[in-house]
């Protein structure tokens, strides 16, 4: 959808309730440099969401949702999951799949989305959980990888099955005692960042959403090499903090626990040699633009 | 057997099939006895995502002004949007929206006793009459752009502007001519 079309009927103009008029009037749509900063002061892509307070999950979707670079012409792609209820709040457009099927519906779309519009750039990101990822949607998410269909996947890994009352899943550590698994998990985690990388993901990062700006910067390259290349992964560890045991306000700081080198969440990133190279063609580019308007303001001064 | 929609040029009023006129001064009147008369317009509307549209909103808010002049003391019309079609939580304000997935609320909320969908999609409208139907004793009117809804008391199909318009003409032909249901409790919405 173009922000052209985002307009609201002049005459029906003062019955929108305030949400909508903010989303026209403060969205960050069309703007290049939008990142994680303009949250708080822009309208912010959530509305009423259904997550728990002080779920990581929701600062995770907001770093995203702020930090794609195309969102006009972005389709995001939703499995069952925490994540599907607040994907009718996003202000991005969405389609929910079946379980496991969202690398499936994704590699479709892309494909289709190139046919349709082959002039302009359309960003397809699917975002699912860690059971829809890796448990009942592997086989889509690895043949997606296998035949380097171009769009990124982004697993939330809250390493359980949470809204449906802690079930254990493959990428629970192992040892750890849910509600629903109380004889503990015996096998290790699944290792999917190393599986992704041999899967033929260009880019793979594994962190915490701790860190908004790193999130940002994550969510922008994978976006851009899925773009230009080929696949791309991130894990974010969003934890459950209701069937970790914590409370509301402990989200934050058990990401940060499990972020230290030793731990495993520690930052690991993997990025193939033509990644780098576009990587490293956009930083240039960046820095030209950077310098330009430097250039300009001081003449400006 | 279920309810025939209408054919191009028709409207039903209450399941009947019937010429479109008719419909347009059946509706007027609803509007015209109607304690709060109220229209409903939809995203197809409320966004102006092409031309069409936005002069449907202006026919809208036209036909919202026109109730507003030929309404009696006691009366008192409104014009609430249905921005989208989102289960909201915890839950909407009745006083600024109503949502397919409990336009009850919207209704018990203002007391709305005649109402007019708009620019709504079909799914959707489908989805707020039944309930509307089922849990309230409002009178429902669908300005359908497509053949009409069955679950709606009176549909029109083919919606446009110039349909709009001539029904906001009607509500003014009929001005003055209508008994209003003001003192009524039992024909007012109500669970």
């Amino acid at each position: 959808m173009s922000k052209e079309r985002i307009k609201i009927s002049e005459d029906l103009y003062d019955i929108m309730p305030s949400d909508y008029q903010d989303l026209v009037k403060s969205a960050t749509y069309g703007k290049e440099d939008r990142g994680w900063k303009d949250i708080g002061n822009s309208k912010e892509l959530i509305e009423q969401h259904s997550l728990c307070a002080g779920c990581p999950e929701s600062m995770a979707f907001r770093y995203i949702l702020a930090s794609l670079p195309n969102p006009e012409d972005t389709v995001m792609v939703g499995s069952t999951g925490c994540t599907s209820l607040v994907f009718p709040m996003v202000a991005v457009h969405n389609i929910h799949s079946l379980f496991g099927n969202q690398n499936a519906i994704a590699s479709g779309l892309k494909r289709a989305l190139s046919v349709r519009f082959p002039g302009r750039t359309k960003d397809v990101v699917v975002l699912a959980g860690d059971g829809a990822t890796v448990d009942i949607g592997l086989d889509m998410t690895l043949q997606a990888w296998f035949r380097q269909e171009k769009f990124t996947t982004i697993c939330f890994d809250n390493e359980l099955y949470a809204n449906t009352g802690g079930q254990e899943s493959g990428l629970m550590q192992k040892g750890f005692v849910a509600k629903m698994a109380p004889v503990g998990k015996l096998f290790d985690k699944v290792r999917l960042p190393e599986i992704a990388r041999e899967s033929g993901c260009h880019y793979v990062v594994q962190c915490t959403v701790s860190k908004p700006s790193l999130i940002e910067k994550v969510v922008r390259n994978a976006v851009m090499i899925s773009r230009e290349i080929g696949p791309t992964y991130l894990q974010l560890y969003t934890p459950c903090i209701l069937e970790i045991g914590k409370n509301s306000m402990e989200g934050l700081q058990e990401m940060r626990d499990s972020e230290k080198p030793t731990e495993r969440f520690a930052y690991k990133e993997y990025i193939s040699e033509p990644a780098k190279q576009l990587l490293a063609e956009m930083a240039a580019k960046d820095k030209e633009k950077k310098a330009a308007a430097k250039q300009l303001a001081s003449q400006g001064a | 057997m279920g309810i025939c929609l209408p054919n191009p040029g028709e409207a039903h009023i209450n399941g009947v099939i019937v010429p479109e006129e008719k419909a347009y001064e059946e509706a007027a009147k609803q509007f015209l006895m109607a304690k709060v008369p109220t229209i409903f317009p939809g995203p197809l509307v409320l966004w102006a995502w092409n031309e069409k549209a936005a002069k449907k909103a202006t026919a809208i808010r036209h036909l919202y002004n026109t109730l507003k002049e030929c309404v009696q003391p006691g009366q008192t019309p409104m014009l609430i949007p249905m921005p989208d079609y989102r289960p909201k939580y915890p839950k909407i304000n009745p006083e600024v929206e109503i949502n397919p997935n409990h336009p009850n609320l919207t209704i018990w909320h203002n007391k709305i006793d005649c109402c007019m969908f708009v620019g709504v999609h079909c799914h959707q409208a489908n989805l707020a009459l039944k309930i509307i139907r089922g849990g309230t004793s409002c009178y429902t009117i669908a300005m359908c752009a497509q053949a009409g809804h069955e679950d709606a008391m009176l549909s029109f199909r083919d919606a446009s502007v110039e349909k709009i318009m001539k029904l906001a003409e009607w509500v003014r032909k009929l001005k003055g001519t209508v008994q209003p249901r003001l003192t009524s409790a039992k024909s007012g919405a109500s669970n």
